[in-house]
């Protein structure tokens, strides 16, 4: 293992502009990945945020016992899709509507404002088609007067998020593909270059395994480093776009750990697959 | 210990490049294979050392058979075997103590032990002086020579050379012939292809002539004196 470690170190020191070279080739595949992931997960939280403020109210008629919404208000948070359900009193209904129009508070007067039950749905249960069938069952009430959601803006916010996750999803698979193909490419040109010295361990009775081994540590070495700089271009890529256009929010430490680990099994894979073909062929 | 039998080889691409070659080879043996170019000399070393498989027939080198070796076998058997190439094949950022020693590295001999029998085997090519000499810094026969320590260092049973002469110039193709019957002296068996006329009538050596694929003589079957073509 010593000697698989000594010969893929010495490869980078015998050729280090070929090296530097596939690590910035990795790196810069693996960067342009990154901003697109990046772009893709502040894209999600944005669609999320939005998502959060999806909401249905139901309007309560006045005069309706106080038990008879408490019992409602119960019934509904047992809803399967119900993520947080809470009354507006008429008193509450008020404070708020003169808290949002400041200067115009004068203009409510009290008992104009009916109760409300406001419905919060769980993540992943806010599609049109959820948010309608709770809705109707809130009309099912006698004493609903009336149920509102933005039906509208709930549909719109769905296409969107429906079209971002298909776009992510194939530009996601696009990008990956191309930065394999890439840090492929690169690793086979690594292993080209060393075809000689391949030709002669095997004259001189090496295994398979022992050729392969300082070929995997190089190409997971390159990986690693690949995968490092391309963090760190991102990372500075992240704060300039902190500064000058928005703020926006970065991988979470378990998306870094993959991306870092995925780019050095490229690499491995990479030299694994070059190596193996060419010792098929020498 | 080589023993060829009704061996065919046919690539891929291309007519036969062998076609029905038997011979025998024994422990510590010289012998020269000749020929023109395309005769065959080539795929009989690759033969040899499993660079390539014979198409039909044996191969049988120190008692395995190419028809059972399996691919992990390969290696252990080139081990045995010592090969040097017109085109040298040195590693040319290493010196010449270092690419004998990754003959012994590759094999796994232990550390301890590469130091001495490096500077053992390139003292007998005669290169005791330019162990640390890249190969760019040596001369074409002294490039062989270190080819030579190299394929020799891990105690091979045979030395197959392909040429070994053709990249040299008269005065140092006689000095590789030395060192190679040196070699065969202490015991290890020979097998040399060459274009060199004049070296293999003056060596008086077995010979075994090939043409288009085929041993049209092998002077240790046939007693006639015969003056190669």
């Amino acid at each position: 293992m010593s000697l698989a470690f000594r010969e893929a170190v010495r490869a980078f020191r015998r050729a280090p502009v070929l090296s530097a070279l596939s690590v910035t080739t990795i790196a810069f595949s693996l960067f342009a990945f990154a901003l697109f992931g990046l772009v893709a997960v502040n894209l999600r939280a944005a669609l999320q945020q939005v998502e959060d403020r999806v909401e249905i109210r139901a309007f309560v008629a006045a005069g309706t016992a106080p038990e008879a919404i408490a019992a409602a208000v119960g019934d509904v948070a047992s809803f399967p899709e119900a993520a947080d359900v809470r009354l507006v009193t008429e008193t509450e209904a008020l404070e708020r509507a003169r808290r949002e129009l400041g200067e115009f508070e004068g203009v409510f007067e009290a008992g104009i404002l009916p109760a409300s039950i406001e419905v919060k749905l769980k993540p992943g249960l806010r599609d049109p088609a959820t948010v309608r069938e709770v809705a109707r069952r809130l009309e099912g009430y006698d004493f609903v007067d009336d149920v509102r959601f933005g039906e509208e803006w709930v549909e719109k916010l769905h296409r969107l998020r429906t079209i971002a996750t298909a776009a992510g999803l194939a530009l996601g698979f696009t990008f990956a593909l191309v930065a394999v193909i890439i840090i492929g490419s690169t690793i086979r040109m690594a292993v080209l270059a060393r075809s000689r010295e391949i030709q002669i361990m095997r004259l001189v009775g090496a295994t398979d395994g022992f050729i392969r081994a300082p070929f995997l540590i190089e190409g997971f070495l390159k990986g690693l480093l690949g995968g490092l700089l391309a963090l760190a271009l991102t990372w500075i890529a992240f704060r300039l776009l902190g500064r000058y256009v928005l703020q926006a929010e970065f991988f979470a430490p378990a998306y870094i750990a993959v991306g870092i680990v995925a780019g050095s099994l490229i690499g491995l894979l990479g030299s694994s697959v070059s190596v193996g073909r060419h010792l098929k062929r020498v | 210990m080589i023993r060829f039998t009704h061996v065919t080889k046919q690539y891929p691409r291309g007519g036969p490049a062998l076609e029905n070659v038997s011979f025998h080879l024994n422990r510590g043996e010289f012998a020269f294979l000749t020929g023109p170019s395309g005769a065959g000399k080539s795929t009989i070393l690759k033969l040899i050392h499993v660079a390539e498989r014979p198409t039909s027939g044996e191969v049988r080198v120190d008692g395995r058979s190419s028809v059972t070796l399996t691919p992990h076998d390969i290696p252990k058997l080139r081990r045995r075997l010592g090969v040097i190439f017109q085109d040298f094949r040195l590693l040319e950022d290493r010196t010449a103590e270092q690419n004998v020693a990754f003959a012994l590295e590759v094999t796994g001999t232990p550390a301890a032990a590469i130091g001495p029998k490096v500077a053992r085997v390139l003292t007998q090519v005669g290169l005791a002086s330019k162990t640390t000499a890249l190969p760019h810094e040596l001369s074409g026969g002294e490039q062989q020579r270190v080819a030579i320590a190299r394929a020799l260092v891990n105690d091979p049973l045979a030395l197959l050379a392909d040429e070994p002469t053709g990249n040299l110039d008269e005065r140092a193709s006689r000095g590789i012939f030395q060192l190679l019957r040196d070699i065969n002296a202490s015991g290890t068996a020979v097998l040399m292809a060459t274009h060199d006329l004049a070296l293999v009538r003056t060596a008086q050596f077995r010979t075994i002539e090939l043409n288009r694929g085929a041993v049209v003589y092998d002077s240790a079957a046939d007693a006639r004196p015969r003056t190669p073509t």
